[in-house]
Order: C-alpha cells, then sequence, then structure tokens
C-alpha cells in the first residue's frame, strides 16, 4: 500500500441533520492530527429537509480548494448515497446504513469498497450506557460516521477524541463522553470489516506535526468578524442575508469586545445607521450580500458626497435578483465598482481568501478613515462558508490610521465654555490640495458644521454655485488619485509566481476567491504537466491599478482569465480600464466553486485547443 | 425624568442658535414658525450646541439644519431616522432631534418610522405635517384625507391617510405629541418636553403650506367652529379637555393599557377641532440601555470612546478568545 497525500472526504444528508456538525467534526480531526483540510460547504436555500453535503480535502501540504473526485463517501441516510455515488474514485470506500440504503441500487463504481455500519446498533449501546433514547441520539450518527471514515484512512482515534473535546466545550463538555463511546464503536466496526485493509487511500503520516495552538480552521466570514474586533469597529449594522449574516451572528456571541450589532428593519437602515455612526468618529460598517448591496447604493452616495468613513461587506452569492441564495458567484464586481448615481470616490477591495480577508478588512478601515470615503469590500459565498486550514494569523503591530482629525481646544472648560469660541463654524469640507479636509466630529466644540447630501460649501451648507461645485468635486475625486500612490502595491494587485518561470506560457488573470483554486491547480500544472505559468491577482477594484496591471498583460504571452459568472466581469474591467481585451476565459455559472480537477483540464483545453470560453460545471 | 443632559451654566439666547443662511421657503410657511421653536427649545433647555445633532431627510423641510446653530446633517429622502439611530448609538452624549415632512417620514420613511418606535432611543423626532409634498409642487402626502383636493392636486386624493398619532402608538414610540407650526408657545414647550423625554419621542406638527394647500391654511387653524351650540377655536388642548396621556406608573400593565386605550381614542376621534397635546408618555428601557446589559463594556463607554490603541497608534484588541473556537 502507498500512503497518499491528498484524500477527498465526503458526507451529507438532509439539511438540519448534523452534516455541518459531522464536517466540522471531521475537518477538526484531521487538523488535530497534523494535516491541512479545506472544507466546502454546500446548501439549498431551505431551513430542514433539503439535501445539503460537505467535501473536506485533507493533504499533508496546505490545500486552498476542493476537488471532484470524492475518495471517501460517508452516509448515514439514503439520499447521499443516492445523489452522489457516482462520484466516488474507482478504488473509493462507501460508509452506509445498511437498513436505509442497498447498495446494489446506487451508481457505485464496480470496484468501489462497500462497508456497512449498522448505525442502530451503536446507538443502543450508547443509549444503554447513558440513558438516553436512541431517538435523542440520533445526531450521534454523524460522530460514528466521521469515526469510522478516519479510521479507515488510517488517521490516529486520539484525533477525534481531542476534536470532540475542543468542539464541546463548557455546559457541553458533558456530550464528550457518549459521543467518544459511539466513535469507538463506528471505529472498531469498520475495522472489523474483512475489506477494511484493502482501502488504498489511507493518509500518509503528516509532514510534521504543527504545534497545538498555532493554527487555525477559518473561513472568511470569521475572518473578517475578527479583523473588525481588531480595528476597533464599533458598530456592526445589518439585515439578515445569507452568507453576510454568518459574520454577524460570530459578532454578536463575542459581547465581551463591545461590538453592539445591531440587527435593522432593512438594508437601507442598516448602511444609513451605519454612515450615521461613521459621522461621528467612531468606526462603524455592515455587512450584506447582492440584494442587500443593491439597497445600499444611494446611502454609499451620501457617504461619498459627504466624506463620512464607512465599510460595506459584499459577500456576492448567485444573481440576479434572489437568484441562488445559498450559491457561489462573482457578479457584482461591476455592482461594487459603478453601483449608484453621480460619481464620487469609492475604494473597492477583493480580497482572494480567508487570511487576504483577515488583513484586508483592517486595512479597509484605515482606508475609509484615511481617505474620508465608502470601502466596498467584494467577498462571496465561498470564502465566507468554506473552511481553510492556515497558520495562526499574525496580528501583532497592526496600525491605525485615523486619517486628518482637527483637533480640539485642549484649554475648553466643559463647565464654563468660552461661547462665542465654542460656537465657532468649522470648514469641515476645505478645498486643500490632497483633497483631503481635516474632520471635526459631531460633540467638538468650536467646530460647528453641516452636512447634506446637496453639493455643499466648505461649511457644509447648500450651493449650486458652478464654480464651488467644482471645487469640491475635483476635491473629493482627488482622493482615488491618493490612495492609488498611497495603498502599497501589493495590496493592488499581485503576480504568483511560485516557480520563478522567466517567460511564463500562461498567465492566469483573476480576482477574489478563485485564488485558492488557481494556486492549487498551477502547482498540479507544473508538477504533473509542465507548464509554466504565473498568476495576476487584482486586489483593488477602485482606484484600479491600471498601469500595474496593463505592464503585466503586456508581457504575457497568453492569458487565461477565470471567474464564477457568465459574463467575466474582470475582462470587461480590464478592457475598460487598459484598452486591453482579454479573449480566453474560464467560466462557471452553476453557483459551485471551480474545482482544481476543472482548473487543471480547462487550461490544458484552452493552451492545446485555443478554446476561447471553457465553460465549467460540475458539481451538484 | 431621567434626562440629564451635561448643560450649559449661562443660558443660550434662541438667535444664538440661529446660522447665517438664509432660509429659502416661501412666506407664510410653517416651516419658519417649527424652526424658530426648535431654535428656542434648545436654547431654553440651555443644551450645548456641540452636542447637538440635527438631523433631516429630504423636501422643504429638509434644510432646518442648516438654519441651526448646531451640528448638522441633511440626510436622504426618508431616512433621517436611520442616520439619527446610528449616530445616537454611536455617541449617546448627543443630543439628537431628527426632523422632516410628512412625506419624508410616513412616507418614504415609513418603515424607519415604524422600527425607531420599537428600539426606543432617546432622541426626537419632529414631523413638519403638512399634508402635501411642497418641493414637488403640492402631491398628495399620507396625511392628506381621502377625497380631499387641494388646490395643486388635478383630482381629489384616491388614497386614504395614514394616523401618525395611532402608529406612533402601535410601534411604541413612549412620547407621542401634537401641535401647531404657528402655536409658538405650545410647540416650544412640547419639544422641551419630548426632548427632555428619555425614549423615543414623536411632535407630530400641523402646518400649513401657503403654496399647495388651501385646505388647512393658517386661516383654517385660526377658525371658530361650533361645539354643541356654542362657537370655540378650532385648536384645543388637550390638558384642557381633562385628557392626561402620561403613565404614571410605568409597571402597571392595566394603566398602560388605559391610556393606550384612551392615546388610540382620541388619535381617531373625528371632530371639527384639532386635539394638540402630549397623547400618550411612558417609561420605557432604551435600546442602548438594553445594549449596556447584554455588552457590559458599554456601561464604561459610548461605542465612540471605546479605546482600541495604544499611543504609537497599534491596535491593542486581544483575539484569543474570539478566536479559541477554531484554534488547532
Amino acid at each position: 500500500m502507498n500512503p497518499k497525500h491528498d484524500l477527498c472526504w465526503m458526507i451529507g444528508g438532509p439539511q438540519g441533520t448534523g452534516v455541518d456538525s459531522s464536517a466540522t467534526l471531521f475537518a477538526r480531526s484531521c487538523a488535530v492530527a497534523g494535516y491541512w483540510i479545506y472544507g466546502r460547504r454546500e446548501y439549498h436555500s431551505n431551513i430542514k429537509g433539503e439535501h445539503s453535503y460537505f467535501q473536506v480535502r485533507i493533504n499533508t501540504r496546505m490545500v486552498q480548494c476542493h476537488i471532484d473526485p470524492v475518495h471517501l463517501l460517508a452516509t448515514f441516510e439514503n439520499s447521499t448515497a443516492e445523489l452522489h455515488a457516482f462520484e466516488l474514485v474507482e478504488d473509493g470506500a462507501f460508509i452506509y446504513d445498511p437498513k436505509v440504503t442497498n447498495p446494489e441500487n446506487l451508481e457505485l463504481p464496480p470496484n468501489a469498497l462497500k462497508f456497512p455500519i449498522a448505525f442502530d446498533e451503536i446507538l443502543e449501546e450508547v443509549s444503554k450506557t447513558s440513558g438516553k433514547s436512541t431517538t435523542s441520539l440520533a445526531i450521534i450518527k454523524n460522530t460514528i460516521a466521521v469515526s469510522a471514515s478516519l479510521a479507515l484512512c488510517k488517521i490516529p482515534f486520539s484525533a477525534i477524541e481531542e476534536a470532540l473535546e475542543g468542539i464541546f466545550t463548557g455546559k457541553k463538555s458533558k456530550l464528550v463522553p457518549l459521543n467518544v463511546q459511539a466513535a469507538k464503536l463506528g471505529a472498531e466496526m469498520i475495522e472489523a470489516h474483512p475489506d477494511f485493509e484493502k482501502y488504498q487511500h489511507v493518509m500518509a503520516k503528516p509532514l510534521d506535526i504543527p504545534e497545538k495552538g498555532s493554527r487555525y480552521l477559518l473561513n472568511g466570514a470569521t475572518a473578517t468578524g475578527l479583523a473588525k474586533l481588531k480595528a476597533g469597529c464599533r458598530q456592526q449594522t445589518y439585515y439578515s442575508i445569507t452568507p453576510a449574516v454568518d459574520e454577524c451572528i460570530y459578532l454578536e456571541d463575542l459581547s465581551s469586545y463591545g461590538l453592539p450589532v445591531i440587527q435593522c428593519e432593512d438594508e437601507i437602515a442598516a448602511v444609513n445607521m451605519a454612515i450615521g455612526g461613521g459621522t461621528t468618529g467612531m468606526r462603524a460598517s455592515t455587512s450584506t450580500s447582492g440584494p442587500g448591496f443593491d439597497l445600499m447604493t444611494e446611502g454609499l452616495g451620501w457617504a461619498g458626497i459627504n466624506e463620512v468613513p464607512v465599510v460595506v461587506f459584499n459577500y456576492m452569492r448567485g444573481g440576479p435578483s434572489t437568484g441562488l441564495p445559498t450559491r457561489h458567484e462573482q457578479t457584482d464586481l461591476l455592482a461594487g465598482m459603478f453601483s449608484g448615481h453621480g460619481e464620487y470616490p469609492r475604494i473597492v477591495m477583493a480580497p482572494g481568501d480567508a487570511v487576504e480577508q483577515f488583513y484586508d478588512s483592517f486595512e479597509a478601515f484605515n482606508y475609509a478613515d484615511r481617505y474620508q470615503t465608502p470601502v466596498i469590500f467584494i467577498s462571496d459565498k465561498l470564502l465566507a462558508n468554506n473552511t481553510v486550514c492556515v497558520p495562526k494569523i499574525d496580528d501583532r503591530d497592526m496600525k491605525i490610521d485615523l486619517g486628518e482629525l482637527a483637533g480640539t481646544d485642549a484649554t475648553f472648560d466643559e463647565d464654563n465654555p468660552d461661547l462665542p469660541a465654542a460656537l465657532a463654524k468649522f470648514p469641515r469640507f476645505a478645498v486643500t490640495d490632497s483633497g483631503i479636509s481635516p474632520r471635526a466630529l459631531p460633540g467638538m466644540p468650536g467646530h460647528i458644521y453641516w452636512m447634506t447630501g446637496d453639493e455643499h460649501t466648505e461649511f457644509g451648507h447648500i450651493t449650486e454655485e458652478p464654480e464651488i461645485r467644482m471645487a469640491m468635486h475635483e476635491k473629493r475625486m482627488k482622493k482615488l488619485d491618493r490612495a492609488a500612490e498611497e495603498i502599497k502595491p501589493e495590496n493592488q494587485f499581485v503576480v504568483h509566481n511560485p516557480y520563478n518561470e522567466a517567460d511564463p506560457e500562461i498567465t492566469i488573470v483573476s480576482w477574489g476567491s478563485t485564488k485558492g483554486v488557481i494556486l492549487d491547480a498551477m502547482k498540479v500544472l507544473k508538477e504533473e504537466h509542465n507548464l509554466s505559468i504565473n498568476f495576476l491577482q487584482i486586489r483593488l477594484m477602485s482606484p484600479f491599478p491600471d498601469a500595474g496591471v496593463a505592464a503585466v498583460l503586456k508581457k504575457a504571452k497568453q492569458c487565461i482569465v477565470v471567474e464564477s459568472s457568465f459574463g467575466g466581469q474582470i475582462t470587461q474591467v480590464i478592457a475598460m480600464r487598459t484598452g486591453i481585451q482579454l479573449t480566453h476565459e474560464v467560466l462557471k455559472y452553476t453557483g459551485r466553486p471551480i474545482s482544481e480537477t476543472e482548473l487543471v483540464a480547462a487550461v490544458q483545453d484552452i493552451k492545446n485547443n485555443q478554446t476561447r470560453k471553457v465553460v465549467l460545471s460540475y458539481g451538484l | 425624568m431621567a434626562f440629564n443632559p451635561s448643560l450649559l451654566k449661562a443660558p443660550l439666547k434662541g438667535k444664538q442658535l440661529k446660522s447665517d443662511v438664509h432660509s429659502d421657503w416661501c412666506p407664510g410657511c410653517g416651516d419658519f414658525g417649527i424652526t424658530n421653536s426648535i431654535q428656542q427649545a434648545i436654547a431654553a433647555l440651555s443644551l450645548k450646541p456641540w452636542e447637538t445633532f440635527l438631523v433631516s431627510g429630504v423636501g422643504c423641510s429638509g434644510k432646518v439644519p442648516h438654519y441651526v446653530h448646531t451640528y448638522g446633517m441633511h440626510t436622504l429622502h426618508g431616512r433621517s431616522l436611520a442616520f439619527a439611530t446610528g449616530a445616537k448609538l454611536a455617541n449617546p452624549k448627543l443630543t439628537v432631534i431628527a426632523a422632516g415632512g410628512d412625506g419624508d417620514g410616513y412616507g418614504i420613511g415609513a418603515g424607519h418610522f415604524v422600527h425607531a418606535g420599537r428600539r426606543n432611543l432617546d432622541m426626537t423626532y419632529v414631523v413638519f405635517n403638512n399634508e402635501v409634498y411642497g418641493l414637488t409642487k403640492g402631491q398628495a402626502s399620507p396625511t392628506l384625507k381621502q377625497g380631499e383636493q387641494p388646490k395643486s392636486l388635478a383630482l381629489p386624493n384616491p388614497n386614504s391617510s395614514i394616523n401618525p398619532i395611532a402608529l406612533a402608538l402601535s410601534c411604541g414610540y413612549t412620547f407621542i405629541a401634537r401641535s401647531y407650526a404657528f402655536d409658538a408657545k405650545h410647540l416650544k414647550a412640547t419639544l422641551m418636553k419630548a426632548i427632555e423625554h428619555k425614549g423615543m419621542a414623536l411632535v407630530d406638527v400641523l402646518q400649513p403650506c401657503p403654496t399647495y394647500n388651501n385646505l388647512h391654511t393658517k386661516d383654517y387653524f385660526a377658525e371658530m367652529v361650533d361645539l354643541g351650540g356654542t362657537q370655540v377655536p378650532r385648536v384645543y388642548y388637550l390638558e384642557n379637555d381633562g385628557y392626561d396621556g402620561l403613565v404614571q406608573d410605568s409597571e402597571d400593565i392595566d394603566e398602560i393599557n388605559t391610556k393606550k386605550a384612551q392615546c388610540f381614542e382620541r388619535a381617531h376621534r373625528i371632530e371639527e377641532r384639532v386635539a394638540l397635546g402630549i397623547y400618550y408618555q411612558v417609561k420605557r428601557p432604551t435600546l442602548f440601555d438594553i445594549l449596556q446589559k447584554n455588552i457590559p463594556l458599554l456601561n464604561d463607554y459610548a461605542p465612540v470612546d471605546l479605546p482600541y490603541y495604544d499611543e504609537n497608534m497599534i491596535a491593542t484588541t486581544d483575539l484569543t478568545e474570539a478566536a479559541a473556537s477554531f484554534t488547532i
């Protein structure tokens, strides 16, 4: 037997039966055992009953995307067996409950190994020990399926024990013993099966066991949540929407950090409350998805003309309209860059993975304050929901930038103020060479000013004078030039060239969450197909790094755009900003993310056949 | 009253609250009276103008903040309460007064109007109720009654009207009053009580639009009407009519229900006369009070003051606890 370095495990079931928990347990157990994991979550817009599934990829190196072939399919009910049996590799294994599933009825590969697990017998045993009814223990089937899977891959039993202790903490810790008992019985049952030693996809030993506490099982929603705490965000407003709500729930649970999470009547209220909060100098933000972002555009224009810092997080999902509410897509790029009437300077950021999402989210608040303007942060369902194992984030020496603030008078006597001085007006919107006017905040004596969505004077009063309009508009728009100069080049775009290719045959061009699958596919394309390849990842959409991107593209031999969309939005943006029309695209708009398997094949297709547009469609 | 603002020792004069911007409202507009009363109320309460934040929506009345010498924010159509809520939650020290028209508050902003009542933040909302959209040439606002036809309408109003007092009651406003733009004394006193009330206060101010509303004019409000054979002024005060809207014991469900029923009945009463005064007032925890219970740090710091960086501007928040559940 030749132990493997890469394995795809899948579990599924009706929503509400603990699929997420079992995947969390499996991923955590593998991580505890020293492996790196990538977890992909797929679910319907439904509370209970519809099919959901979770793929966990285990690897001895860090992995950042999913693959299509399934090496081990774990089920405890029939729908997953029926839907996913065909995805199993030739020598894969299938774990099932013989009471509900007959493997003869499935599209399993002929040589797949079949491991029946008597879930009910195990529940009976646990019921005897714990005194709980088998009905109330039904959720433990997840633990059994996970434990049998781990045993089959030869991952030590201690890993699931430790993972259970990590998941069931505090009041829930009393659930550990019965879960451990169920896990033990599940492992014993599969080990006793005559085919147990025939399974080929046992995991190679981890390359090294990372120190305990040195890694995170992170997703993008959590990464942004962490960053908001770090950045001193003190107001999170939201209206419930998938998948942005995960971030809000995470933050609301952390009440000791002092961040009020305010549920609003709609996204219009959410954005305008955040802007209202932002006028006071407090850092505020709101998180939403496409439909909610659409409702926020009028508010963002107001923040733009009034130079109020606010950060809006848009977790893209399948559109238009309600579209595919729980599925992945990258189709709000143009909305993020251009939505709304009129012109105002906006910073638009798009991180590529959960770690970037942490640092970019933190920086978004700095940009908002420094440039006194809305920052639109584009993430998506894939980043929000998929879990990646990463080294613990280094959050030391992270610098806060509040931008230019007007000073207060230290000699001011609150109790006996010099009234004329305290009532003095302040030219909040003073025209400056830099485009940035020092901010004063309501509450500051001697700095009274006004704000209005109308064009305004330096004190914030309405004007329609052409000269003032020009000066004010130019002053505001100038902030984009300054941002383009000041934002670090690596935060604008990155050319990934892991194999130091001098003159790569292929340059992949993309943005956002495709980063993971592109970097992983590049390894395969290089190591297995000897293709020389680099990757232009665009991270800042406004101000767009025109010159830098154009320079990279002009040097490239063959560009391939990769995006989860129908229309190739980044292709359009690049044409508009640089005049360069890219002609080859890999696109997917099924609502499912692009897999490494698909991308490796698509890049070869374009290289060998000059296919202009490869449309991907794999996955349920 | 629980209200305890950090007040000025020396009283302000109303004229110190006037900004140097000239208003562009039509001559005879009720907006003048309301703006003047807002200035008078702020002065009489000795609120610090730099800790007072006047927030408006869009429309003629949206310009109010520009004419008042406090911090001012002229926001989007219908959204003043959302902006005001964000500011008040951030910095509870600010006295936040939202102001806007009936179209702004009861029409496009109706959703925010409803939910501001639920939240019951310590704010005041002054609605300029003139039954028309003046700035766009006099279309019917949500308070114009069905079948009424001011001269600006081509046909009688096909929609029925909303009842702001009854709506506010349903939404959880804890101070609900009505006043009249040209009754300066009553309006100033009502605004003062509304600002002093710790909770979400609505002051619905009846206001003539001299340009488009030829039905409910200054003369209309000044007329005498027949009441059981005697001629009486059209405008009267609830308190002179034996009406008391104040809930004395906010723990007493029966008293609350009685006062609510009384308010609802009076809000819907069909009469020639127009009643001004406090329809309903009760004590109830504000959203911020509840947040303070849920989030202990907010008892020590307002959100705007909660520290998060050191003298070198390095972020100080320790993420260990936040990351504990997914640290491996």
